[in-house]
């Protein structure tokens, strides 16, 4: 029971930065219907920014993302307003194509600022945990999991109760309608790309203690991240979140139960399945 | 204050629009029928710039509209109320309602105008915490009006109104048209139930493949043969 738990907490905790992943490409892909192929990119340059940070100016990499997240906005916003925004409205392989490329431009920018290889952020307490009632929580990881959440609320927040936020939403639902409301969709879709490579960012910024950073490392989130958004249903912001905990779940307990080899096939019959009884994911038509 | 001028547009190679001149003066009910693909539609399109046209021009109280995008239109006091209400689906009434007062000069404004429609519509006052798209073709309709009404508009498009509602509902609609109109409120009305709207309107064009035929004061056309025939069945 006591291992179970274990694995479960685990889960839990890195869970809650898969969220932050799935929630940055599912608000750029309502809003925009653009599947972001760059997001796992976006990410490593996340990671490497934290890592910069705290190796060439000493900053804690909880603390830096005071930093990161900002200037992830910005170059996200930069990312929509340059390049995808031209392809708004063109064919999907196209889209696709677009931002693949990006991707693979950043990439290998990273590879020839840091070279390939794995570079290690280790914090005091990159190894150190709490105990908790006989179960021991990793300390970054803990940490990493209250920021997520905090976070986390303060998105569902702004989505929900301000004005730009339900103008964000209404974009997403229909972007038509929108635009004859007077809502500036082209400034939308900016602000969506600006906060989904912001919440990327955030995401690799946290992971950066705990994972080998190097360039190549996008694509793995990048699938990460699909599977997650269809999981919970293309678009929806809560399905983002409870996807994100499942598949971090999934992972954990079939990698103490089975073998971590084995955690991927795991994650993906458990995809097959949502998909299988639900096609349009787990929350497919939701209010968020 | 409306000024359409030889306006010219195609989808592709398809014209659907042919020279066509409108004019809607403050204060009026001016209504566009015709049959279907008869460009009504896409006449109310390129007002609210979704649409770009290829030739011609539309003016709003002497601004040309060409210069401005759909959300600017809307800023300058142009609503359109969408064929197919396009409502938000996933968001409530007051969330819908809220989405319509977006613009600054609206948000000022916003509570007294929710008192405002919730008077003129008591059911979506009922309806307040329902999902938009959970409701029936009536009170979609109802919202969709109420949440074009919360942009304090100087003239609101409205597209198909009456599509695809019960003989009652539509009667409704019809008399909040002109209780709009009474408000101050300029309306162009684009409408297939060519009998009431000719009823309200103060004046009128009839509109076939693209061209205005025949142009005039409402309870004229209703009288006239071509429109009996074409229209009215009669």
């Amino acid at each position: 029971m006591l291992v179970f738990m274990q694995s479960l907490i685990s889960g839990i905790l890195i869970g809650g930065v898969y969220a932050l992943i799935g929630i940055g490409l599912t608000i750029i892909f309502g809003v925009m219907r653009v599947i972001n192929f760059a997001h796992g990119d976006i990410l490593m340059i996340g990671m490497y920014m934290t890592y910069s940070l705290f190796t060439f100016f000493g900053i804690d990499p909880f603390v830096s993302i005071v930093i990161t997240i900002p200037l992830m906005f910005m170059f996200g916003a930069f990312l929509q307003k340059v390049f995808i925004n031209r392809m708004q409205g063109a064919l999907p392989q196209n889209q696709i194509l677009l931002t693949i490329g990006l991707g693979m431009i950043m990439s290998n920018t990273m590879m020839l600022a840091f070279t390939s290889d794995y570079k290690i952020l280790s914090t005091d307490y990159s190894s150190s945990s709490i105990k908790l009632a006989g179960i021991s929580i990793s300390t970054p990881l803990a940490i990493s999991f209250l920021i997520t959440a905090a976070i986390t609320a303060m998105l569902y927040w702004f989505l929900l109760k301000t004005d730009t936020g339900q103008a964000i939403r209404a974009t997403a639902q229909d972007r038509e309608a929108a635009q004859l409301m007077g809502i500036n969709v082209k400034w939308m879709s900016i602000l969506a790309f600006g906060m989904g490579s912001a919440l990327a960012g955030t995401a690799g910024a946290l992971i950066s203690p705990t994972y080998y950073i190097f360039p190549q490392i996008g694509s793995t989130f990048t699938l990460k991240a699909f599977v997650i958004t269809v999981l919970g249903g293309m678009g929806s912001i809560v399905g983002a979140t409870i996807g994100g905990v499942i598949i971090g779940i999934a992972e954990s307990v079939s990698a103490v139960y089975i073998s971590s080899g084995w955690k991927d096939v795991v994650v993906f019959v458990l995809f097959l399945l949502v998909l299988l009884f639900k096609p349009a994911g787990l929350m497919g038509k939701s209010r968020m | 204050m409306l000024k359409v001028d030889k306006l010219n547009f195609s989808y592709g190679d398809m014209q659907v629009i042919w020279d066509l001149d409108l004019v809607v003066n403050a204060g009026e009910i001016v209504t566009v029928v015709g049959a279907n693909g008869a460009g009504k539609s896409t006449t109310l399109r390129n007002i609210s710039r979704l649409v770009k046209w290829q030739s011609g021009s539309i003016s709003f109280n002497d601004a040309d509209l060409a210069k401005f995008e759909p959300h600017e239109v809307v800023e300058m006091g142009i609503v359109q109320v969408p064929e197919g209400r396009k409502i938000f689906p996933e968001m409530t009434v007051i969330e819908n309602l809220r989405m319509g007062s977006f613009i600054k000069s609206a948000r000022p404004k916003r509570d007294e105008n929710i008192d405002r429609v919730f008077t003129m519509f008591p059911r979506l006052k009922e309806r307040e915490k329902q999902l938009g798209g959970t409701m029936s073709g009536g009170e979609q309709q109802m919202l969709a009006i109420a949440r074009g009404l919360m942009t304090n508009p100087k003239l609101i498009l409205l597209d198909e109104p009456s599509l695809g509602l019960a003989p009652l509902m539509v009667k409704f609609i019809f008399d909040i048209i002109q209780e709009i109109n009474r408000q101050g409120v300029t309306v162009l009305l684009v409408e297939q139930n060519v009998y009431q709207s000719l009823r309200i309107a103060h004046r009128a064009y009839v509109l076939e493949t693209g061209r205005v035929v025949m142009t005039g004061v409402g309870e004229e056309l209703l009288n006239n043969d071509h429109v009996k025939k074409a229209f009215l069945g009669m």
